[in-house]
């Protein structure tokens, strides 16, 4: 099972906590799913005198661990600020750190994210970024101080699953010591499963659970497949083979 | 004579309870601080949709069944209810959203373009593709609530009077301090006036992240709704969230562009986590509350159920809880 900063997490399953039908519908995902971490945005919420307090209370009613972000975040300054009043709100150093590049797409920006994880970890922050599968945008994260990294699968909330296997499972390989959540773009379990099997150690969504037709079903769902994918990736799995050119003699026939 | 029942709060869940027992002969007082309906009412800045396929795509089923009877009910006591049911159209990108909300919704149907256009010709124009529900309506929810105020004063029901008799407590929101899970979600919402755009009926565009409805009143005046955020500020409307609305309006149809902003309201919705309206027996005081984003929707189902529980003892069929 995954750990955040030195923090041991029961479950690989990690979900948001907007856009479902009600609260209550959000509370049986979880209690379903065994979600181990709920990540809640802060920054529209919170209003004046944080007013989302009723909001955040039933989410803390979850008991599982929570992830305030920085979700709707355009500047580091923005994220920065957000973070500090999130650290107030949930009495939290954990943050999941969204700088919003691209106002449509919600694609990350990579420099102002670079700058606001540095100023957040000065500040004593354990920061989760939301970025890029790119290695070097990775590694300068790694460098500011960032212990774990959440690449993107795909744009939030398209569901398009992983959209390059191969940028994932090149982190991968470069980061063995550093955890790895596939964060944003899942859809379907099997594109969790997925992220499972190349060595990935947990996954966030959001939409394709609260947006399904019946969202505790889909959570249900996408926990079988992430523990499906976390044992495949346990156990060694066969690598596949290309039978469609014969190398040895078929049964029947004489060896050549 | 004394009241045998006093209502606290005079928005659509207090107004509507109290014509449903006023109509069943029952000798009422409503006691609103606030006097006639108006903008501290939450229902105020509704939509006034009396839509339960399109909300039944995320409202549990209960809604959809008790929202059935809403129209006729507000035609009952007195509202001019439209019956023009609803269009819902999604920009290009998003169609695979209308294929969704059609398997959600099964009320509803594909318009070609020729129906599309006779419907709507201004929506027809910008929209490659639409869905309707023929048997949804919608009221103008200001007058509907002032008429409905003024009605019930004909009818005997008193506005000044004592609190006397069993107390129905329909203070949405401000009911807060008896009821703990109660919870606001706050709405922004425009009025507009846009002399070049037409519509007959309310219409949905959906969108990921900035859904909007429009819903027609007189005289080309148009309400755009409506943001949902989980917070309870009743007062503070953000630029985001009307720059949103403004923003996916324009997109519907350029015409929004010279549309004259005529308002700008901000409310939060009682809610209950599971976001269904409840009737609460606590010690000697009944509540009915947590409408939520249904208010005209659900205020005369509530109503009902809250009359049949206070005249003849029988319990509702739904959302009742007896805490006493």
């Amino acid at each position: 099972m995954p750990v955040f900063y030195g923090e041991h997490i029961e479950s690989r399953l990690m979900l948001g906590t907007a856009q479902y039908p009600s609260p209550a519908i959000l509370a049986e995902a979880f209690r379903q799913s065994g979600a181990g971490i709920a990540t809640v945005s802060v920054r529209r919420e919170a209003g004046q005198d944080t007013a989302g307090q009723d909001f955040w209370a039933l989410v803390r009613e979850l008991d599982v661990v929570l992830l305030p972000n920085t979700a709707h975040c355009h500047s580091v300054r923005e994220a920065v600020t957000t973070a500090q009043m999130a650290r107030e709100l949930f009495d939290t150093n954990w943050i999941k750190l969204e700088v919003i590049g691209h106002a449509d797409t919600l694609q990350p920006d990579p420099f102002g994210l670079v700058e606001a994880a540095a100023q957040l970890v000065e500040d004593g922050f354990d920061v989760f970024p939301y970025c890029t599968e790119d290695l070097v945008l990775c590694e300068r994260l790694v460098e500011v101080g960032c212990r774990v990294l959440m690449p993107w699968g795909a744009p939030i909330g398209t569901g398009l699953g992983l959209n390059n296997p191969y940028g994932l499972r090149s982190l991968r390989a470069h980061f063995p010591e550093i955890p790895l959540v596939v964060d944003a773009g899942l859809g379907l379990p099997s594109q969790a499963a997925h992220a499972m099997e190349l060595g990935y150690d947990a996954v966030l969504l959001n939409t394709a659970v609260a947006k399904a037709g019946d969202p505790v079903a889909m959570a249900k769902g996408f926990a079988r497949a992430v523990e499906a994918g976390a044992l495949a990736a346990e156990a060694d799995p066969m690598d596949p083979r290309d039978m469609a050119a014969p190398s040895t003699p078929v049964f029947g026939k004489a060896f050549l | 004579m004394t009241a045998q029942f006093t209502i606290l709060g005079g928005g659509v869940c207090g107004l509507a309870t109290a014509a449903e027992l006023s109509s069943r002969g029952a000798r009422i007082n409503v006691i609103d601080p606030k006097g006639a309906p108006g903008r501290h009412a939450c229902s105020w800045w509704a939509g006034g949709m009396l839509a339960p396929d399109c909300e039944g795509v995320s409202a549990e089923p209960a809604v959809v069944k008790q929202g059935r009877r809403a129209a006729r009910w507000w035609e009952k006591h007195g509202a001019n209810v439209t019956r023009k049911g609803t269009m819902i159209v999604a920009l290009g990108r998003d169609q695979a959203d209308l294929a969704t909300f059609a398997r959600r919704a099964p009320a509803a149907r594909k318009l070609d373009k020729d129906e599309a256009t006779s419907l709507e010709p201004r929506v027809a124009e910008k929209m490659s593709s639409a869905l309707f529900i023929e048997e949804e309506a919608h009221l103008d929810p200001r007058t509907a609530l002032l008429e409905l105020h003024t009605k019930l004063a004909r009818d005997g029901v008193n506005f000044d009077g004592p609190l006397e008799g069993q107390i129905v407590d329909c203070r949405g929101l401000s009911a807060r301090d008896a009821l703990p899970d109660l919870r606001g979600v706050k709405g922004e919402m425009l009025v507009v006036r846009c002399p070049d755009f037409s519509l007959s009926r309310p219409l949905r565009l959906l969108h990921p992240r900035f859904p909007l409805y429009i819903v027609p009143r007189a005289d080309n005046v148009f309400m755009l709704g409506a943001t949902q955020i989980e917070n309870g500020e009743r007062d503070r409307a953000t630029l985001r969230s009307v720059m949103e609305l403004m923003n996916a309006a324009y997109a519907l149809h350029p015409a929004f562009g010279e549309a004259e902003l005529l308002e700008v309201g901000v409310d939060a919705r009682p809610a209950f986590p599971d976001n269904q309206p409840r009737i609460r027996h606590m010690d000697d005081r009944i509540f009915a509350n947590g409408l939520f984003r249904h208010g005209f929707l659900l205020a005369p189902a509530l109503a009902r159920m809250t009359a049949d529980l206070l005249l003849d003892g029988k319990e509702p069929e739904v959302w009742y809880e007896d805490h006493r």
